[in-house]
Parts: C-alpha cells; structure tokens; sequence
C-alpha cells in the first residue's frame, strides 16, 4: 500500500475543479477554510466561498437558507463542532427541511490528536445515524473520497462526510466501482471479516496482512457508507466467514459496530462479533496513531481482536 | 509597599500593587512575561504543536491576573471563595500551563510531557491539570460558564470574581452573546470579561473574516461596562483590573488590545503564527529576542 494524501485534501482539490465549471457550487467556512484547504479555493473563486466566522450554527443555517435557492452547497468545518455545536441545525434546517446541504466534518474522529475531546468527534455517526434524511459517508482513501465527492454533486439528500486530517494509504485499484450505500470488499478471506471504515480501513488492511501470514485469512470490506446502510454485505459475512471484527474511529457506542450487531439480531444471525473502537472513557492523550494503537486499532491489535474471537469459536 | 513608575499610556504614575504575599513590582511582572514568552516557546518547541501566537499575546493578561489580581493560588485552589478564572480561549492554553506552573501549581518540568502519549498536560485546558477551572477547547462556551459561576457568588454571598478570558474571533460564536444577556440582566458586575483584541484569527483580520467593530457599541449595548487596555502593557493592566467594578451593577468588559505573537518581531501580528510551531532557527531567534529583552529590563532597573 502507498500512503497517499490527506483526504481532506483530495475532497477540496476534487471541489475546486468542479466548482471552476459550475458557479452554483458554494463553500461556506467557518473561519476554517485554512483546515478545510480551501484557501486555493478562496483565491480562485472568491465569489463562490462564504465565510461566516467562528459560528457553527450560523455556518449550517446559512447553508441550507442558501441551498434553498438550488445553489450546491458544501459547509465545511471541522466534524467535532459540526456535528455537536451545530446539530439542531443540520437536524431541523438541513435534514427536517431537506435542504440538501453537504456538510463536511473535517480533522474528524481523533484527527486533532493531543488537542483532546473537545476537538474529538466519536459521536458523529451516532448522532447523525438517528435523523432521517441525511447521509453518512467516512471515505477511507483518496480514491473514495474522490469517488463520493463525486457522487455527491448528484445525491438526492442532504450528506455528511467525514475526513481526517493525515495521509491515508491508497487502498483500491482505480477501476473500483464506488456507489454510496455499497460496501467495497477489499480483500477476501474466510476466517474473519473486518467492517472497518474511515481511516481504520487500512489499519484493518494490515491486520489482514499479519494474519494471513499465520495462516488466518479476512474479508476486509470498506464501509464507507453508514447511512444508507450496506446490510446484505453484513449478513454475507456473517453467512460466509466466522467472525466479525467491526473496526471505526468512533465511540464503540451507536457507530458502524452497533449498526452491524442490530442486522446480525434482527436476522437471527449469530457469529462471534466484537466491536473495535474507542471506548467509552476520557480518551487517552496521544496523536491519532498513537490513540488507535492504544485502543487496538491496530495491525496487532486487530490481529489478536481475530485469533481471540476464533478461539471462542472453536471451544465454543 | 507603594510602587512607583512612569506614566505609561496616561494612567496614573503611582500605584499600590500591594496584595498579601503577591506584592510584586512592575519590572519583576515584565521579567515575568519575558520568562514566561521563553517557556511558552519551549513547551510548543518541544512538543512540536501548539497555539504560538495566541498564547504569546494573552501572555501578559495572565501575568497580571495571577501574579496580581486572582486570590487563587495552589494551596486555596479548593476554597469556595477563590477567584475564578475561565479561559475561554482554550487555544492558549500554552500560556494558561506556563503561568500556573510559575504559581506552583506543578514542576515546570511537568510541561515537557505537553501533548505526549498519555500526558494529562493536553492541547486544551483540562481539569485534570491543577489549577484549571473548566475544560475549554471549543469556542464560545466560557462566558456562559463564566456567567454562571458568577450568578452563584450572587446567590451565595460570596465575594469572589469571575474573570474570563475571549479571543476577538471568537466572539462570532451566538453564545457569546447569549451570555451577555444573562449576565447583564443578572447585573454581574463581579464577572470580567476580557477581550484579547489582537484584531486576528486563523484566516486573517477579524475586519476581514466576520466584522466585529464597532465593538465597544455592541457591548455596552448589550449592558456592560466598557474599558480600553493595551493588554500587553503590565501597569496599564495593573491599573484596569483595580478599577473593577467599573460601574455598580454591570458587568465588567475589558477590550484588551494586544498583539497576536507579542514579544517576539518576526511572529507579530502575522496571520500565520496562529498554530505554528517555529523551526529550529525561528527557535533560536525567538529566544535570542527574549534574552535581549531580559537584559534591557534589567538595565533599565
Ligand atoms: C467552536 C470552535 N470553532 C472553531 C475552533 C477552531 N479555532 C481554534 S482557534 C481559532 C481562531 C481563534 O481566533 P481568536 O478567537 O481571535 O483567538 P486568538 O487570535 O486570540 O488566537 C479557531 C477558529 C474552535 N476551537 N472552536
Ligand atoms: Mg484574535
């Protein structure tokens, strides 16, 4: 795998070069535009920017009075204020409203690192995941987020990305076929599947790597849609292969692992399952990298995840 | 002990700095600020992230507040009768950790975990470092906090302050001004709202991003009492924090005009010093400009 750019990078260069052919794309900041790496498009398109300054709410009202009008709007900032200072908005004016503001959480999950919880957002899928009529999308590479940049300009609902801060691994071979709602199976295996999404997907990726060599192999299937939800690729593994790791730079509270464990009830399917993510604690201090291996997001993490999980499968 | 010093941007020449055993004179806070501007630098330098120039431009607002004003200090920290202070702008928090250290709080050696794995010494203020009132990192939350620690001493009878520290881009955020109307309406005038008016935020000027003026209209219509300070200047600020409460019954507001990087040339006033972190060299200048700094105040002593 090569490391590849920040996808929040990839989001606003594959915005800028979309927007120079449509003038009623609109970006809105909130003072942000410098983490969004949208200052190039500030500079280019200054009429198709709006900077509201440190003001949240204001960035996502004004948002969706502005996608009223038919303008195709982004609302950029980062996930953790997004997404909590401002959810009365997108809930009511954006998604109750349905006007179809793509809001952009930026530098999300545990993007910030040492910065700490305030600056952490481990509560975006579940927050977002119980309001009808918004999206939820966490690309894991470049290619994905391109993809679902992409995909955005022609989605009927209002969408929330989420894109972390670092470079990412490049994970898909370029003629994958990206569609919002629609699983990617990276990889194929038959002891373990890994659920990952985001920026844990690679990590899952090495995990799969590291087992194989002992003889474990994993399905790994990118996620990157939480809403709406791939249900049949979880049902699949849950039919096809032994266990299910979950795997999210998330509260292991009302994300993707508790979005799989609901179908998996509700379909009377049982297979040994854990739920790999941040625990509900004060979040140890550390650099992304740092807090995913402490909390086992990690290729030996994930690895002894899977070895410990298929021993309670066979004694069992 | 009186103190005496030269007039300095029209405030009085003499003043009684005297409180208890924080008696310190103008040179020895100045000095203060100096050492702290090194720390600061430091602590970001070695932890390789950091607010630089909002930490550098608070940085004598803190000096003055708990070399000379706040009644807080290690051993009453506990006492529901200290005074508060609520960083608001928890950014700075480079600032905040520096002179808590100065005032016993912990080892400055502490500091050098700042940021590390597992260091309780996070990039915004948090509790669990002692000393710190409120966990603060997300704009726009401290004057309510502020505001409402403030109703309690009302409610209780305490006499204690609640003093709150905001950055001018911050004042965008709607809850700022929530808070105001609370606080007007409660007449909390034993809350000190200070304004670190350094006229920038990451994206440029505050002018620029999301106008602010006329500031000072828009506070005193929302109730409070306004005063002007150069808060880089340690008499100037001495003198405006005796001066509290300015008007029985409304809250305090100090507009304090700094500069964004103070202290060190090539960071002031420049946008992109906000989060910096300097490379070695800009290091080595930055101290080289302190030392020099230091020398010239003990001269003039
Ligand atoms: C709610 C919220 N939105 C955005 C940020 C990101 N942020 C951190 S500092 C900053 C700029 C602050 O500017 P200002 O208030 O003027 O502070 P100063 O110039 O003193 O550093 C921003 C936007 C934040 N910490 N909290
Ligand atoms: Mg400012």
């Amino acid at each position: 795998m090569e490391l590849g750019k920040p996808n929040q990078d990839i989001f606003a260069t594959t915005l800028l070069d979309l927007a120079q052919n449509d003038p009623t794309i609109l970006v809105v900041t909130s003072d942000s535009r410098g983490s969004g790496k949208l200052v190039p498009f500030g500079q280019m398109l200054p009429n198709q920017i709006v900077e509201v300054g440190i003001a949240e709410q204001n960035l996502v009202g004004v948002s969706a009075g502005l996608a009223s009008t038919g303008k195709k709007v982004f609302a950029v900032s980062p996930a953790c204020f997004l997404t909590t200072r401002a959810l009365e908005q997108i809930k009511n004016d954006v998604a109750y409203s349905n006007n179809p503001v793509r809001i952009i959480g930026i530098s999300a999950g545990v993007s910030y690192g040492a910065l700490g919880s305030t600056h952490h957002s481990l509560h975006d899928f579940a927050a977002l995941r119980t309001i009808n009529n918004i999206d939820i999308l966490a690309p894991a590479d470049n290619f994905e987020t391109r993809q679902a940049v992409l995909a955005a300009m022609h989605h009927p609902r209002p969408l929330y990305f989420r894109f972390g801060k670092r470079p990412v691994y490049d994970l898909h071979a370029p003629d994958t076929i990206f569609q919002i709602g629609k699983a990617i199976r990276l990889r194929e295996g038959r002891d373990v599947t890994f659920i990952a999404s985001g920026e844990t997907v690679a990590r899952a990726m090495l995990a799969a790597l590291h087992l194989e060599e002992a003889g474990i192999t994993c399905r790994v299937l990118s996620m990157h849609t939480l809403k709406p939800f791939d249900s049949e690729a979880v049902i699949q593994a849950a039919r096809e292969t032994h266990a299910i790791i979950t795997v999210e730079e998330h509260s292991v509270f009302g994300g993707l692992g508790e979005a799989c464990a609901s179908i998996l009830m509700q379909r009377g399917l049982v297979v040994p399952f854990k739920i790999v993510g941040i625990p509900d604690e004060d979040t140890v201090t550390g650099s992304q990298s740092e807090i995913f291996d402490h909390y086992g997001i990690s290729a030996e993490g994930l690895a002894t995840t899977a070895r410990t999980l298929l021993q309670v499968e066979q004694s069992s | 002990m009186g103190l005496h010093f030269i007039d300095y941007w029209g405030y009085p020449s003499a003043l009684d700095v005297t409180q208890g055993d924080r008696e310190m004179d103008v040179q020895t806070l100045q000095l203060k600020s100096v050492a702290y501007r090194k720390t600061i630098l430091e602590i970001i330098k070695q932890s390789g992230a950091g607010h630089t120039a909002g930490s550098l431009s608070c940085t004598d607002i803190l000096n003055v507040l708990y070399n000379h004003v706040l009644n807080v200090d290690p051993d009453n920290f506990a006492d529901p009768n200290r005074d508060r202070y609520i960083q608001s702008k928890g950014h700075s928090v480079e600032a905040l950790y520096t002179v808590l250290a100065d005032r016993g709080f912990y080892s400055r050696e502490a500091l050098a975990t700042l940021n590390k794995y597992k260091s309780k010494f996070i990039g915004h203020p948090t509790r669990k470092v002692h000393g710190i009132e409120q966990n603060t990192g997300a704009l726009g939350h401290g004057l309510s906090i502020a505001v409402g620690t403030a109703i309690a001493a009302k409610k209780d009878g305490r006499s204690y302050r609640v003093y709150t520290l905001l950055g001018d881009g911050e004042l965008a955020e709607g809850s700022s001004w929530e808070a105001s109307m609370t606080a007007a309406h409660y007449q909390l005038d034993n809350l000190v709202v200070i304004i670190d008016r350094n006229t920038l935020q990451i994206t440029g000027r505050t002018e620029e991003v999301s106008s602010l003026e006329p500031l000072e209209d828009k506070f005193r219509a929302f109730g409070y009492a306004v005063r002007h300070v150069d808060g880089n200047d340690i008499p100037a600020l001495i003198q405006i924090f005796e001066q509290v409460p300015f008007v029985p019954h409304k809250p305090n507001l100090i507009i304090a005009h700094t500069v964004k990087g103070k202290g060190i040339s090539f960071m002031e006033d420049t946008v992109k010093w906000h989060h910096r972190v300097p490379t070695d060299e800009e290091f080595a200048k930055a101290i080289e400009e302190l030392e020099l700094a230091e020398v010239k105040l003990k001269a003039a002593v």
